[in-house]
């Protein structure tokens, strides 16, 4: 399976890359893709960790995104990813953020 | 039935450059050239371009038909609403079926939103993909411009295609002086000069080089023309923020950690993220995937059909305004790499994604 498709349905983010004739077919290979968006929760909630939110995968059709205290939003694909914890933990998730690069590079160094 | 020479997404390309750039001059080539013969072209005035001699049909207030076959069409009002109305027209057979379509844009425009309405809009995103974003740049003035103007800046960083105009009428050391600035805030798009006598209109619109791996032979490795690497500023001209980067990854990207923090880093700073460009290492394919984004956008990244060189480390450039490359660098490095999913000695023993889920 191409590792840049994975999700059926009419999605239209870049990041799952659309089917369309000579780009990508999504129609073969169901494990692969449920595999594929276990992968996905996994490496986003490594990263959402750091906001105190946690993702999951609902039905393999979109993913629920909910902070410690329940608080929780359905997102389509990961598009809608950052906008939507952004409103959830109240405050801007920069990646160019100095502390947040320097504490994900000390968890690195260990 | 004239379907099947539509294609399934029509290319629009956009025509941007600052004013008095000799956009309109390049504009009225193009249209009387054969190249752009299968091309609807969108154009703020009728008046300006001076077409009339062209003209073979008038087919409303809006609309002409061109000698060339070229279709011509004033914009009123909503840009959306006057591709959606050709596209309407081409569907019904009322006009030629054009095969793309060029977007004047305005002097003083910030070329983004007019890429954006295309992959946004809920009608045109399936009919309609964006295509080069073509930039005029003046050799007498695109200096001074390029030191002033932020539009002039973001015009030049957002373009697959770099066009010098009235080179004739600029003395060679402006020239190059011109021609090493637009390197330093784009470093990867061909660089065409109008007054070439080589000058071709259909390599404006020809998309090989950026997108369609096949035809890829640069020498440079890299999938467009080589990236020129910029020695750092010597305290000559450094007067905009817009620079521009390459980042050479050693080892194989995951796509999903990668993807999950490109959207992060564009989110939060897409306006300034002028252009990402790349050709990547993906863990677990053969084959190296072409991505390509302007500010909030990524175009659907492309699987290449084979490595360019021997070279299989991932190269990424990043144009951007006034962020902060070395933070852009360590951000990378820190999120952008799924260390979990790797076995090769270099790798951490600990990743960031074990210990979230044996915590």
């Amino acid at each position: 399976m191409c590792s840049l498709c994975g999700v059926l349905g009419g999605n239209e983010h870049w990041a799952d890359a659309v089917a369309r004739p000579g780009v990508y077919t999504r129609n073969v290979e169901r494990i692969d893709r449920r595999r594929e968006r276990a992968n996905r929760v996994r490496i986003a909630n490594g990263m959402l960790a750091r906001f105190g939110l946690t993702i999951t995968d609902w039905q393999g059709a979109s993913f629920v995104l909910a902070t410690r205290t329940g608080k929780s939003e359905i997102i389509e694909d990961l598009g809608h990813l950052w906008p939507a914890a952004e409103r959830l933990c109240g405050r801007p998730c920069d990646p160019l953020d100095v502390d947040l690069i320097a504490a994900a590079e000390v968890a690195i160094d260990d | 039935m004239t379907e099947p020479q539509i294609p399934l997404l029509t290319p629009i390309n956009l025509l941007t450059g600052f004013l008095g750039s000799g956009k309109t001059t390049l504009l009225a080539r193009l249209l009387a050239d054969p190249a752009l013969s299968d091309a609807a072209v969108l154009i703020n005035e009728f008046g300006e371009v001076g077409l009339d001699h062209h003209l073979v049909e008038r087919i409303d207030d809006t609309m002409v038909l061109l000698q060339s076959g070229c279709l011509c069409c004033t914009v009123r009002g909503e840009l959306a609403d006057a591709i959606k109305d050709l596209h309407s027209k081409r569907e019904r057979g009322l006009v030629p079926p054009f095969r793309r379509i060029v977007v004047e844009s305005t002097g003083l425009a910030d070329p983004f939103p007019v890429l954006s309405t295309i992959k946004s809009d809920p009608v045109l995103r399936h009919h309609f993909r964006p295509g080069n974003v073509i930039t005029t740049v003046d050799a007498v003035n695109g200096l001074r411009q390029l030191g002033s103007y932020v539009e002039s800046n973001r015009q030049a960083a957002v373009a697959d295609r770099l066009v010098v105009t009235k080179a004739d009428l600029a003395p060679a050391a402006d020239m190059s002086g011109l021609v090493e600035k637009l390197r330093g805030i784009n470093p990867d798009a061909p660089l065409l000069t109008a007054t070439d006598p080589a000058f071709d209109v259909a390599d404006l619109v020809d998309e090989n080089l950026s997108l369609r791996a096949a035809a890829l032979q640069s020498t440079s490795g890299f999938y467009c023309e080589a990236p020129a690497q910029l020695a750092t500023a010597d305290g000559g001209v450094h007067q905009s923020a817009v620079t521009s980067f390459v980042m050479i990854v050693e080892r194989a990207i995951d796509w999903t950690a990668f993807g999950i923090w490109l959207t992060m880093l564009l989110n939060r700073h897409g306006d300034r993220v002028l252009r990402v460009k790349g050709i990547l290492n993906i863990a677990g394919e053969e084959r190296p995937v072409a991505i390509h984004g302007v500010q909030h956008l990524v175009h659907t990244p492309v699987h290449m059909e084979r490595w360019p060189d021997e070279d299989r480390r991932s190269r990424i450039v990043f144009i951007v305004d006034g962020l902060d490359v070395e933070l852009l660098k360590r951000s990378f490095e820190a999120f952008a790499l799924d260390r979990s999913s790797v076995g090769d000695g270099a790798v951490p023993k600990r990743s960031l994604q074990e210990r979230q889920s044996s915590s």
